[in-house]
Formats: structure tokens, C-alpha cells, sequence
């Protein structure tokens, strides 16, 4: 009931849990069954543990300590981790939400099949919300269990920051919902392809921002990988203040206003 | 043709045979500037097939849109199985199976997993979905390709595979959006036999097709669309009946001298249509009326005098023949 | 008459030369935020330590060039090929035509060859607005950099060749570019990896790559002599020519 309500607010449509399980359930099927998909998504769980490996400690040997703000001093592996752990959030999910979502918008005809049942399109986006938040999330799980026997997160640490990791899923999978809406055609997603990578590279991922020039700062901080970044720095590292806080309602406006536009544009789009 | 006889998938419905299921008042359908239908009216009663005869581009697609509750319409009235498509689209189409002009099957998945896949958007549990995918594949002769990957299907199977996807959820009504445009003639009987089988179960169709063929074959009722209008509407056989003679000479000639031979035609027959590629001279008795054609000093390559069909309605009311040359 | 090959090359510049500066501005995205992302910003923590003999954004500036080359040459040497095979039916057409296998995969060579040097030249002006070039050998860099791009589009042409479907190229692009780039002293030398994997990175392209062109831009010792590394990059620029030709030969049933 609260999610139909929930669901009717953000989307402007019903939103029947049923029907958003069943357009997850296909995607689900799908990777079960299709032999070459299946390695490509187990090959995205292998992206942030090289990082982890060659920056870490290859890169990290010739930084040493990195210092905290709180005076602390922690290895630079252990400092780059959680970010690694956001980066594959948002990596996982954005694989999802943006091309292959794209190619069942536009090319593969696939919603017009799926939109002549009783699913909305509004349920249509909530399900693939959701099956680009499953890849995240088993990206972003992985990792974690990877940290934990690096040592470099207590067990406790890592199930705190678990969620925190679910809703940079969430809220990168509902924008890159969006953003496919928008997409004119597939030379558009190499621009998003590079201001992801622009995301990774200057989060805070590699460096505290403290060394950045003010300008570039400010501009940081107004980006939405930088608020994951810091939320899982935060669950991992501590500490915990009211900036987590800032980060987390962050996340949160950019997910349901994102799923939002998402779920307006595909009505639009495919309700002619 | 009959193939093996399969375990009936889907069983009547309990509509009184006749009640209306669609009806359809001064509907209308803009995008745009364009009006692809423009004030259409008519009514689909449950068991009967239901044709919308035309040619590419007459408004039939954006007709089978807007009643199968994907599209709304720009004005006018339109109710599917008593209900608004607009306000209660999903409940309408829990109710209905579609096929679509172009198949837009799920091509990573097997044949019986498109199928158990899309019975969960009609909240059709596991179990049953597995059963009925079962049956389906028997019904529509692909039980042998269950497992199979849909992309290397043949284009036969492919749209038998769509056709059994629309019958997942046992629909009422079934839109099949030119069902067997593409296929080769074998394949195209195939597709006609098995939706036979559909109707004579009580499941009202309604179809677009262009080939006069196929709506002489299937159709209990059809409407003529042209230009996003209805020209006409009635029993195939009763269009034929009331718009031509019972028979045409199809007279064939060199392509430069057609004109000139209509002229001398002229009081021959009820009247003369030219075509590209040949003439056609209506009357009631084709036999009769051939000899006269050499009296007037016509030398036709080639004769040929055939019943008339809706092909010839169509040119009638149109001025244009069904499938463009 | 020209050689056949030159009239593929041809083929393959014409589509090139409409698109060639945004191909440009797309193929130095990653290694430019990666120069300013890591050289800048986490070479300020590297410097402090002092541990290697440069300032860490002109270590790595040769690197990343080096790497530049890599990666256009696998993008291009990969899923166009596929697509050209099973999609498009480009081969096929000039199979069709009086061309022979070898003339084909030397015209796309050359043509690869081509893009890898116009990056390289744009890389090298960032390197130089930086201040990171120390040397006037720096001026044949680009061809350094081709040779790296030639010697992975060959294998990857081989590669293209042999599969089918365009998630497999996906993931084998993923498990062979990523590891290559993290691992082959483009962002740490070598010699801090574990002896028993330090041979691996030693036949890759992309180290013997990253070893010349730190020669060339930097004026820094190599770890073989250069000739060494060259002769690596040229064998495997043969041995993937040679792969590439049999496989073609099998794809096209001749």
C-alpha cells in the first residue's frame, strides 16, 4: 500500500509492486539464460578490485599515509576503498540504466510489448530501476566482501555501509533512467560515458578534496558521486556527523527526483 | 494444412455471442498536424472477426492503438469491452491479447520463456504460466522449439510465437495487426488456420490487414479504411454484392493503348476501370460479354474473367487498388 | 597503381576525416582526466615521498600517451572489425572485390596507425602546456605510440575475428585493456609488483611501449636497450598480423 502511494507521488501513475516484479523478473531471466551477458556483468566485479590493487597498493606505495581530517593518518588503500566501493555502485547501476536500457527504449521495441499488458510505463521504470539497483548492488556487495578480507573494513562496518552503497544504486540507476530519455542516439552516451569518468576520477576518489582549488572544490560538491563518496567514507571510516546527513538527503532528492522524470518522460514517450 | 490437433489453450468466454465489446464513435487520432483517423465510427460485437481493410498508412494501426489502450484518442468515443481505454486502460488490457505489426519478441530469450515472462505482467503465477506456455507452443506448433533462442526462429514461427504470446492471459478480445504480412504463403495458411481455430472458440478477433484474401477468409465483418475514414462497412460477401457486378474481364493489353481501349469498351459491361498493367471490365456475365470485346476490333494479349472480390470494392470506392504496384 | 592496401587505408580515412576531432577529443578523454586526476591531484601526495626520480605528472605523462595508443587501438581494432564481419558485411564486399586478406588488415593498420598519431600529437601539446616534455627526442613520440597501437590492433584484429557476439568483445576489451593499463608502469613502476608477475607486464605492449616513450619524452635510461623493447612491439605488431591473416582467411572461407 505505501509503496502503490509512494509510487503514485514520485511517478504520477500506479505503481503495482506485481507489475514492477514482473519487468525485473525479465531482466532477471535474462541473465540467467544469455551466456556472453553473464560474463559481461561478472567482468564489471573485477573493474574496481583492479583499481583497489594497482592504486591502491601499487600507486599507494609511492603516497604512503594519507592524512584525515580528523588528524588521523590511514593507509592509502584503506582510504581509497570506500570510494571504490561507491564507484561500482554507481558503475553497476549506470551500465544498466543507461545503454542497455537505451536499446530496449528505442531499438528493440522492447516496451511496446511489455506496455500492451497492464504495466504503466511508470511500473515499467520502477522495474528497471530496480534490476539496474540488483547489478549495483551485487557489484557493490562483492566489493565489499573484498574489503572485508583485505582488512580493510570490520564486518560491522561493511553492513553499515552496505545500504549507504544501495542508494548510490538507487539514485545513479533512476538518473541514468533519465538521462536515456533524453539520448538522441548512441554517440550521446559517449559524453555521459566521459563525464562518468570524470565522476570517478575527481569524487574525492583518489585525493581528499582539501588539495583541490577552491573553484574546483565547490564544483565537486555539487556532483552526486562526491555526496557517495563521502557517505561510504563516512560508514567505513567514520565519523559520522551532520555533513552525513547532507550527503544522504542529497542522494535521496536526486533518486526521487530523477525516478520522476524517468517515469514522466517514458509515459510521454511511449503513450502516443 | 491442419498439422497436429492441440489441446484447446483458451476456451470461450461468457459473453453472449453479439454483445458489442468495442465501440467506437466520431473517433479521432492526431499526432501532430496529422490526422491519421478522423472520425470513425463503428462497433465490434464479442465472437466475430473483425477486419479493417486498407491500404499502408489508412489509419488502421492508429485504429488497433487506440483500442488496444496504448494510445488515447484525440477525440470522439471509444469504449473496449464496456470500459474507457483512457481510465481503465490496464483492466481493458488484462483483457486483451495483441499481436503487433512488426514482432518485437524478447530475441535473447527461448521461445517458452518469452512466453512465461510476459504472463507475469498479467500477474499469472509461475506454475500456470509454465502450463500455459506449454500449451500455447503445442497450440501454435512450436512445442519442438520451446528451448530454442527466438532469434534464429523463421519468420513464420516468429509470429506464431507473437501470436501465441497474445493468448497467455486466455484474452477476450485479440488484435492482430496484419498477421500475416511478410510471411510466405505456406506460413500465411498456417497463421489463418490457427486463428480459424481462435474464432471458432468464441474469441472475437479484430484484424488490419491488406491482402483481400485474408479478410474474405476470416473476416465476419469489415470496415474499408481510406484516409483515416471508413468508406464502407458490412459482410465481406455483402460489399462485394453491393458495390460490384458479380464478375470482371481482366483485359490485358500493350501498356500505351489502355486509354484508347477504354474508350472503345465504353457501354460494355457496367463500367471499366484502368489499371497500370491491365484493364477491368465489370458485369454480370464475363462470357457473355467477351466476344463483344473482339467485335469492336480489340486484340487483348490476355483474357481472364474471374468472380469479383473485395480487391474490386476497394478500387471502387477508392479509386486505388489494396496493395500498392 | 598503388598498392591494394592504400586503397583500404583510403576507404577507412575517408569515414575518418569527418570525424576525426571529435574522435580525437573522445579517445584523450580518459588519459587527460587521468593526467590532472592522478598526476596533479595525487601527485602531490607522491612528490612528498620523494620515491621516484620525476615529479609524478611527467612520470606518468608518457604513460598515459602510451596508453592512449593502446586504447584507440583495441577500440578500433575490435568491435569494428566484428561489426564489419557480421553485421555490415564490409569484408565481405571487399573480398569480393580484387583484394587479397593481407591487403585488408594492412589497410586498417595503417589507418589505425594514422589515428593513433594525430592523439598522440594532441596528448603531446598537453604535455608540453604542462611542462612535462624533457627532451627534444619527445618529436618521435607519435611513432612510438603508433607502433604500440599497431602492435594491440593486431592481435585485436585476430581477436575480432574469432568471436561473435558483441558482449563477448565487450568483456574481453574489459579483462585485457584494464588490467594492461593498471599494471604495465604506467602509474607505478614496475618493480613494485610481485616477482612472479612482472614478467607479464614485461611482454605486454603497453610496458615496452611505456619504457620508449619515457626515453623519448623524458630522456630517461629504459630498462632494456630500446632496440629491445622496439623489437617486442614489432613482434607482436607480426605475430598479430600473422594471426589476424589466418583468421580472416578462416572468417571469409577462403
Amino acid at each position: 500500500m505505501v509503496a502503490v502511494m509512494l509510487g503514485r507521488v514520485v511517478a504520477g501513475d500506479v505503481v503495482r509492486p506485481a507489475h514492477v516484479g514482473a519487468v525485473t523478473a525479465r531482466d532477471l531471466t535474462l541473465i540467467r539464460s544469455a551466456g556472453s551477458y553473464f560474463w559481461l556483468v561478472l567482468s564489471g566485479f573485477a573493474e574496481p578490485l583492479l583499481y583497489l590493487l594497482a592504486v591502491g597498493w601499487g600507486v599507494g606505495s609511492l603516497v604512503g599515509a594519507i592524512p584525515l581530517e580528523d588528524g588521523r593518518s590511514i593507509s592509502y588503500q584503506a582510504f581509497i576503498a570506500p570510494a571504490l566501493l561507491a564507484t561500482s555502485a554507481m558503475n553497476g547501476a549506470l551500465a544498466e540504466a543507461t545503454i542497455n536500457f537505451f536499446a530496449k527504449l528505442r531499438y528493440l521495441k522492447h516496451y511496446d510489448s511489455v506496455l500492451n499488458t497492464p504495466v504503466t510505463p511508470a511500473e515499467v521504470a520502477f522495474g528497471e530501476l530496480m534490476w539496474a539497483t540488483i547489478r549495483g548492488a551485487l557489484y557493490s556487495g562483492a566489493f565489499l566482501l573484498v574489503m572485508i578480507m583485505m582488512g580493510l573494513v570490520t564486518p560491522w562496518a561493511a553492513l553499515a555501509a552496505f545500504p549507504a552503497a544501495l542508494l548510490i544504486c538507487l539514485a545513479f540507476s533512476a538518473v541514468g533512467l533519465a538521462m536515456s530519455t533524453f539520448m538522441r542516439d548512441w554517440s550521446d552516451f559517449e559524453y555521459s560515458g566521459v563525464v562518468q569518468f570524470a565522476l570517478f576520477v575527481f569524487s574525492g576518489t583518489f585525493v581528499p578534496l582539501s588539495v583541490f582549488p577552491e573553484p574546483a572544490r565547490i564544483l565537486v560538491e555539487l556532483t552526486p558521486l562526491y555526496h557517495g563518496v563521502e557517505l561510504t567514507r563516512a560508514m567505513t571510516l567514520g565519523p559520522l556527523d551532520s555533513t552525513s546527513l547532507v550527503n544522504l538527503l542529497y542522494l535521496l532528492v536526486l533518486m526521487v527526483a530523477a525516478t520522476a522524470v524517468a517515469a514522466r518522460r517514458m509515459r510521454r514517450r511511449l503513450r502516443r | 494444412m491442419t498439422g497436429i490437433s492441440a489441446t484447446p489453450a483458451v476456451h470461450g468466454h461468457g459473453l453472449a455471442t453479439g454483445e458489442p465489446v468495442v465501440r467506437a464513435r466520431s473517433l479521432v487520432k492526431r499526432f501532430g498536424d496529422i490526422t491519421a483517423v478522423d472520425g470513425v465510427d463503428f462497433t465490434i460485437r464479442s465472437g466475430e472477426a473483425f477486419g479493417f481493410l486498407g491500404r499502408n498508412g489508412a489509419g488502421k494501426t492508429s485504429t488497433m492503438r487506440m483500442i488496444g489502450c496504448v494510445s488515447p484518442p484525440s477525440d470522439g468515443r471509444l469504449t473496449v469491452l464496456g470500459m474507457d481505454p483512457v481510465r481503465e486502460g490496464a483492466s481493458v488490457r488484462a483483457r486483451l491479447g495483441v499481436c503487433p505489426q512488426e514482432d518485437n519478441l524478447d530475441l535473447e530469450l527461448t521461445a517458452r520463456q518469452n512466453l512465461t515472462t510476459y504472463a507475469r505482467y498479467f500477474r499469472i503465477t509461475r506454475a500456470e504460466a509454465r502450463r500455459r506456455a506449454d500449451d500455447l507452443l503445442r497450440f501454435v506448433q512450436l512445442d519442438d522449439r520451446a528451448a530454442s533462442k527466438v532469434e534464429p526462429l523463421s519468420g513464420g514461427m516468429k509470429r506464431r510465437l507473437t501470436i501465441a504470446r497474445a493468448l497467455i492471459n486466455d484474452p477476450e478480445i485479440v488484435l492482430l495487426d496484419e498477421p500475416t504480412t511478410g510471411l510466405d504463403p505456406q506460413a500465411r495458411h498456417l497463421v489463418w488456420e490457427r486463428l480459424f481455430q481462435l474464432k471458432q472458440r468464441g474469441i472475437t478477433l479484430v484484424l488490419t490487414t491488406h491482402y483481400m484474401e485474408e479478410a474474405e477468409q476470416l473476416c465476419d465483418r469489415l470496415v474499408i479504411m481510406d484516409g483515416g475514414r471508413i468508406v464502407a462497412q458490412d459482410a465481406p460477401r455483402a460489399l462485394i454484392d453491393a458495390h460490384c457486378t458479380k464478375e470482371v474481364v481482366e483485359l490485358r493489353f500493350a501498356a500505351e493503348d489502355h486509354e484508347s481501349c477504354a474508350d472503345k469498351l465504353v457501354g460494355i459491361g457496367s463500367h471499366v476501370e484502368v489499371l497500370p498493367d491491365r484493364l477491368l471490365l465489370y458485369t454480370d456475365d464475363g462470357d457473355a460479354i467477351v466476344p463483344t470485346v473482339y467485335e469492336r476490333g480489340l486484340r487483348p494479349s490476355g483474357v481472364l474473367v474471374r468472380r469479383s472480390g473485395l480487391e474490386d470494392v476497394f478500387l471502387h470506392l477508392t479509386g486505388r487498388t489494396l496493395v500498392e504496384a | 597503381m598503388a598498392h591494394p592496401s592504400v586503397a583500404v587505408l583510403e576507404y577507412h580515412l575517408a569515414g575518418y576525416r569527418r570525424v576525426w576531432l571529435s574522435t580525437v577529443a573522445s579517445s584523450l578523454a580518459m588519459p587527460i582526466l587521468f593526467f590532472i586526476g592522478m598526476g596533479l591531484a595525487v601527485g602531490s601526495f607522491v612528490d612528498r615521498g620523494g620515491a621516484l626520480p620525476v615529479p609524478y605528472l611527467q612520470y606518468i605523462a608518457p604513460g598515459l600517451i602510451a596508453f592512449a595508443g593502446l586504447q584507440i587501438a583495441v577500440g578500433e581494432g575490435g568491435f569494428p572489425v566484428l561489426t564489419n564481419f557480421k553485421w555490415q558485411k564490409v569484408y565481405d564486399s571487399m573480398a569480393a572485390a580484387p583484394l587479397r586478406v593481407g591487403d585488408m588488415i594492412l589497410g586498417r593498420l595503417g589507418y589505425i596507425a594514422i589515428r593513433v598519431m594525430v592523439a598522440a600529437i594532441a596528448f603531446l601539446v598537453v604535455m608540453l602546456a604542462f611542462g612535462t616534455v624533457g627532451s627534444v627526442l619527445a618529436v618521435v613520440t607519435p611513432v612510438v605510440v603508433a607502433l604500440v597501437g599497431v602492435a594491440s590492433a593486431a592481435p585485436m584484429f585476430a581477436l575480432a575475428a574469432s568471436v561473435n557476439s558483441a558482449n563477448a568483445m565487450a568483456v574481453i576489451s574489459r579483462i585485457g585493456v584494464l588490467p594492461m593499463m593498471l599494471f604495465s608502469g604506467v602509474f607505478f613502476p614496475v618493480e613494485q609488483l610481485p616477482a612472479f608477475v612482472r614478467p607479464v607486464a614485461y611482454v605486454l605492449p603497453l610496458w615496452n611501449g611505456v619504457e620508449l616513450c619515457r626515453a623519448t619524452t623524458l630522456a630517461m635510461t629504459t630498462t632494456w636497450p630500446a632496440f629491445v623493447h622496439v623489437a617486442v612491439l614489432v613482434a607482436w605488431a607480426a605475430g598479430g598480423f600473422w594471426l589476424a591473416w589466418s583468421r580472416f582467411r578462416k572468417r571469409l572461407g577462403s
